[in-house]
């Protein structure tokens, strides 16, 4: 039985570049800050770095891991904070913030080097 | 130049939905292939037919959080002519408003989608807020609502919002030092780092000790100045975690801390060699002298061995 204040299981993310790099192309992504250091430190970042798309798909994962394949992933919505670049390593960690009926909120948080990278909450139901 | 930003959202808002812009793509189950495998989700629903019926589909599901890749534009994608965002983009280029960064991103998902299905999205401009000084720069933060449908059917919607902002200007060098500013009253500071003495200002007429440094004393009005050698030992009194904007020199975040020296007065200086979680006030500190070049030695602190 679910209850609010549950905390899900920690998730680690290496962002290598291969991983920024699969996933942007994954999610049909090709903005060249994603791919191509040179173009991405010339437009002021320090590296590559994950693309929006991929945070909220990581995000779905992380819950799902969870919830287990069951779940219906309601709806999710992010906030981002500062960039998760290249070599960053990000940890999900979650927590059970509302519970009605089949609905489950969770709360998220996913930490880089810089702080935190993306601040979100996810409705699934089970 | 902002009544003409404004007269344009309204004409945009005016405009209304953009015309449904279909994916290249119907539904497909290599796209999802290579989804779960580069973000390494295990989820059996979105690969084995089994599996989801067991979880109740109807065969074969896509990730929910992939609605958005269906329609992406591609390598040399090109927005249509009606795309608010795309029109909301073009003008802030236009006044100068030339970086992007994406702030919000809430996706609500009707229901899951089946390898098959075509889908189509159009986009709304909800609102669009500014200027606004953020910590990048001048903006406008620009929300979009985007409705995915397959047929007439809505099956997910997103509200996105984006920050249109202008860069600083010439940005600075980073590899670069904050120099200080060397002047009558704080030169024996300066040579004593470079001499490694931790040096604190004394007043020779009532003995108390100041520092910063300045021309008089604060307690009795002499303008006598002379100096002692600090242990180089204290405890962190007050600190700040500086995480923003950019520092020359400098790798983010930061920890600025105000130390308490042991002779009692206090001194503003990095605090280096140290987690930023980790540092709390009374933790003791220590010098440690660094010296940039021949006239250059920083006072930084570091956690006391």
């Amino acid at each position: 039985m679910t209850a609010v204040g549950e905390t899900l299981p920690e998730l680690s993310i290496d962002a290598t570049p291969t991983f920024v790099v699969s996933t942007a192309i994954a999610t049909r992504d090709f903005q060249d800050v994603h791919h191509d250091r040179d173009k991405a430190q010339a437009r002021g970042s320090a590296d590559i770095f994950l693309n929006i798309l991929t945070d909220t798909g990581l995000v779905e994962r992380f819950v799902t891991d969870w919830a287990g394949p069951n779940a219906r992933v309601k709806n999710i919505s992010i906030r981002l904070g500062v960039p998760a670049y290249a070599y960053d390593t990000l940890t999900f960690s979650g927590e059970v913030t509302a519970v009605d009926g089949d609905d489950i909120t969770v709360s998220v948080v996913g930490r880089g080097k810089l702080g935190d990278h993306v601040i979100g909450t996810v409705l699934v139901t089970r | 130049m902002t009544e003409r930003i404004h007269d344009e959202v309204e004409r945009v808002k005016a405009a209304g939905a953009s015309a449904p812009k279909p994916g290249r793509d119907p539904v497909n189950q290599p796209m999802i292939n290579n989804w779960v495998e580069a973000l390494g989700d295990t989820n059996p629903i979105y690969v084995d037919d089994a599996a989801a019926r067991a979880a109740g589909h109807d065969g074969i599901v896509a990730p929910p959080a992939m609605i958005q890749v269906w329609t992406m534009g591609g390598l040399h994608g090109q927005r249509n002519t009606d795309d608010p965002l795309g029109l909301m983009l073009r003008l802030f280029d236009d006044a100068g408003y030339t970086s992007i960064v994406a702030t919000n991103c809430e996706q609500t998902y009707h229901r899951y989608l089946h390898p098959g299905e075509q889908v189509s999205m159009h986009t709304t401009l909800e609102d669009v807020v500014g200027p606004k000084q953020t910590g990048l720069g001048e903006g406008w933060f620009v929300t979009t609502r985007n409705v995915w449908t397959v047929g007439d059917e809505p099956v997910a919607e997103m509200l996105f919002r984006v920050l249109k902002f202008a860069p600083r200007p010439a940005s600075p060098d980073r590899s670069a030092v904050l120099r200080p500013i060397v002047g009558h009253d704080n030169a024996f500071f300066w040579e004593g780092t470079a001499a490694g003495e931790l040096r604190v200002q004394h007043c020779p007429t009532c003995g108390r000790l100041r520092h910063p440094p300045g021309p008089m004393c604060p307690s009795c009005g002499a303008d006598k100045q002379d100096w002692v050698v600090a242990a180089g030992r204290g405890t962190v009194f007050s600190y700040v975690v500086h995480h923003h904007p950019p520092v020359p020199g400098k790798q983010l975040p930061f920890v600025v801390a105000l130390v308490e020296l042991e002779e009692g007065v206090r001194m503003l200086g990095e605090l280096i060699d140290v987690d930023p979680a980790t540092v709390h006030v009374g933790m003791s500190v220590q010098l440690a002298l660094t010296k940039i070049d021949d006239e250059l030695t920083l006072p930084f602190w570091r956690p006391a061995s």
